[in-house]
């Protein structure tokens, strides 16, 4: 039953990673490009992480947590990246694909 | 069964790996390169923890927890070099 | 007890981030740990201009439960929205009008709709009135920012209120 969990947890994981790549690889724009990284990712990372505690906690009997520790450090990481980043490009006036809306006002 | 997962996990990441570092290559703007960057990172910190579920040691877990403020620094850098020409202020 | 403790919630997990790096609940640690975290806070008291107390710890935990549950559904939605023919998105910026003011809650706020459905924060604006959102996929702006108003904002007004 475990191992059934864990492979799932694993393999789900290992899949949202590469579907935060593939974003990162097609689609067309930086701003769009931005999404696929920090959702997937963290999600990816977070259940192989999951995964691991699970592992380490029933292999040696003692309670293993401190995967948690990067689980939580990226999903407080990933955001502040991704809207240095954004800022970033904003700055240097990246150009966005043409049907994007723009803000209200400005 | 978990050996197969981890299997399909490592030719996964491992493709997203790939994935990342083309658009690395590709850019075309430097906020791309950094993005790639970013996400190479978050790759590796995933390919070391399935490392260490693979041989069955928590040793992994340091230098994944080091890439990941490692990353996270050098992201930050890069943008705040990009937002001001200069790092420290 | 302000004196010796200027910041309980730092104190609080700079401790818990000394188990978790060990690993263990040995007594030794326990006492090492809060012996590092309480000399750290009270050392660096002086950096930390804003003063972070929970006033509902209870919202706390339903909002963390609110987030991780959309956090979760966001990742499909947006691996759908991946994969799925990239022509047809409609990205677009839009502004969030903040009614939050502490520096705290705003990072609190931006971090929350980085992670969850298609939307990161990209920019505030000086005053600190107004946060620039980009989004993946958007089909009605005035809907989108009422949910983030009604599902994040609220609640994390009520539980970091200045004092």
């Amino acid at each position: 039953m475990l191992e059934w969990i864990l492979s799932a947890l694993i393999v789900i994981g290992a899949f949202f990673t590469l579907v935060g790549s593939i974003g990162l690889y097609k689609l067309p724009d930086f701003f769009m490009r931005l999404h696929g990284p920090t959702k997937a990712t963290t999600l990816g990372v977070g259940a192989i992480l999951t995964a691991s505690v699970l592992y380490f906690s029933f292999k040696t009997d003692d309670i293993s947590l401190h995967e948690v520790l990067i689980t939580v450090f990226l999903f407080i990481t990933a955001p502040i990246s991704a809207h240095l980043m954004a800022k970033a490009a904003l700055h240097i006036k990246l150009k966005r694909v043409g049907r994007t809306r723009e803000p209200a006002d400005h | 069964m978990l050996a197969t997962a981890l299997l399909i996990a490592f030719s996964l990441v491992t493709l997203a790996l790939l994935l990342s570092f083309i658009r690395l290559v590709k850019g075309p703007d430097i906020p791309d390169r950094i993005l790639a960057l970013d996400t190479l990172y978050i790759n590796a910190i995933a390919l070391l923890i399935l490392a260490g579920l693979h041989f069955g040691s928590s040793l992994y877990f340091e230098a994944a927890l080091l890439i990941a403020v490692m990353g996270f620094v050098g992201t930050v850098a890069f943008s705040k070099y990009l937002l001001r020409g200069d790092i420290m202020e | 007890m302000k004196k010796l403790f200027p910041h309980p919630v730092l104190t609080l997990a700079l401790w818990g981030i000394w188990l978790l790096l060990n690993n263990t609940m040995a007594p030794g640690h326990l006492v090492l740990g809060f012996i590092l975290a309480f000399s750290i806070s009270l050392l660096t008291s002086g950096f930390w201009e804003e003063k972070v107390y929970i006033r509902a710890p209870l919202m706390l935990l339903r909002f963390l439960r609110i987030v991780l549950w959309d956090i979760l559904i966001a990742n499909i939605t947006v691996a759908k929205l991946i994969l799925g023919r990239n022509r047809k998105l409609k990205p677009g910026f839009f502004y969030v009008e903040l009614d939050i003011r502490t520096p705290l809650g705003i990072s609190l706020l931006a971090n929350t709709i980085s992670l969850t459905p298609g939307t990161v924060s990209c920019d505030l604006t000086e005053d600190r009135t107004r946060l620039l959102v980009h989004a993946l996929h958007i089909e009605d702006i005035p809907a989108t920012v009422k949910q983030i108003k009604e599902r994040y904002e609220t609640p994390l007004k009520e539980v970091f209120t200045e004092c």
